[in-house]
């Protein structure tokens, strides 16, 4: 057998581990528990302008501009969600450190409903705004709730969580990515 | 015949559960131009929650929200082309079904050229080394 001869033989060998080497990095790439979220596109935006009511009082309106000056972190929620019940320990603990502002999103929910969730739960918000028909949400692309934006002092979109926050995410992702935002000033 | 009624049960209940997940406030349409230009529009966008289903067949709510702003953003007069770009701007690419060709979607788009390229290569190899004239032996003893 000739030295090309030879080497074909191996070829069969030479792609079934290609092949291999393929799916395991497509394993290997989808370990992440998050691998359905979608990667925001406004990370590194300017955050989208809104003006919404707050659920404590209906007639005074927040705008981001109100906002800017220093990071924010906009919890969204609604009293229909279960991921955000079981998120709620998380995000108090943290906004109990008082490290940042933290705002709440309140989404597709009725009022007295967000008002009683707040009050059997806590309310562990800097103030809650309501989106109770969605105006803004599509700017904001949120598509389910819980999610979590960090928004720095210039009202840029530093992060993005979506689903339910633990303290593992808000240790190793959350606070290093505010440290950066406020570095970055 | 009990099994036949079983089935039948069986179909109503089905029929029953569709009826439930129907949209509540279905979108009416000026015009049958502007019903397919909006089927056509949305059956190529992806629902941004249940991932492999497309805009026009989702039943999620967030699926209802987007179907309603597109119609919004035809009847304020945008093109095609602006109602995927404001999807993309707020969703990402994610929401295409054909993505567009840019630097990180060139692989996506012709890495099954470049794969067939590289086969029939491999191909015209094997066949070129044991081809030629003198390949298959006559055997005039075979036969057919």
């Amino acid at each position: 057998m000739t030295q090309a001869g030879r080497s074909l033989k191996w070829l069969p060998l030479l792609v079934f581990a290609g092949l291999a080497v393929l799916l395991a990095a497509g394993v290997w790439l989808s370990r992440r528990a998050d691998r359905d979220a979608l990667p925001s596109p406004l990370l590194g935006k300017h955050a989208p302008e809104f003006s919404l009511p707050t659920l404590h009082e209906p007639g005074r309106l927040v705008s981001l501009a109100d906002l800017k000056g220093a990071p924010f972190v906009l919890n969204v929620w609604g009293s229909w969600c279960p991921s955000c019940r079981e998120e709620h320990a998380v995000i108090t603990r943290f906004a109990e450190t008082k490290r940042v502002r933290v705002i709440g999103y309140n989404w597709k929910d009725e009022h007295a409903d967000a008002l009683r969730w707040l009050e059997q739960l806590g309310n562990p918000y800097w103030v809650v705004l309501v989106d109770s028909d969605s105006r803004y949400a599509l700017d904001w692309g949120i598509y389910g709730a819980p999610e979590t934006f960090l928004v720095d002092g210039n009202g840029m979109v530093r992060w993005k969580h979506v689903g339910a926050l633990s303290d593992r995410i808000v240790d190793h992702e959350l606070l290093p990515a505010l440290a950066r935002a406020e570095h970055a000033r | 015949m009990r099994a036949c009624l079983m089935s039948l049960l069986l179909l109503f209940a089905t029929a029953a559960a569709f009826a439930q997940v129907s949209d509540p406030a279905p979108l009416r349409f000026a015009n049958t131009t502007e019903e397919q230009r909006f089927h056509a529009l949305v059956t190529e966008l992806r629902c941004v929650m249940c991932q492999n289903q497309s805009l026009a067949d989702s039943n999620a709510q967030i699926a209802h929200d987007l179907r309603r702003e597109v119609l919004t953003l035809m009847r304020q007069g945008k093109t095609d082309a602006e109602i995927q770009d404001y999807l993309v701007a707020r969703y990402g690419e994610f929401v295409l079904y054909k993505p567009r060709i840019e630097a990180t979607t060139w692989l996506l788009w012709f890495g099954p050229a470049l794969l067939l390229l590289a086969g029939g290569f491999l191909v015209a190899r094997v066949v070129r080394r044991h081809g030629g004239p003198a390949a298959l032996p006559v055997d005039d003893t075979q036969e057919w």
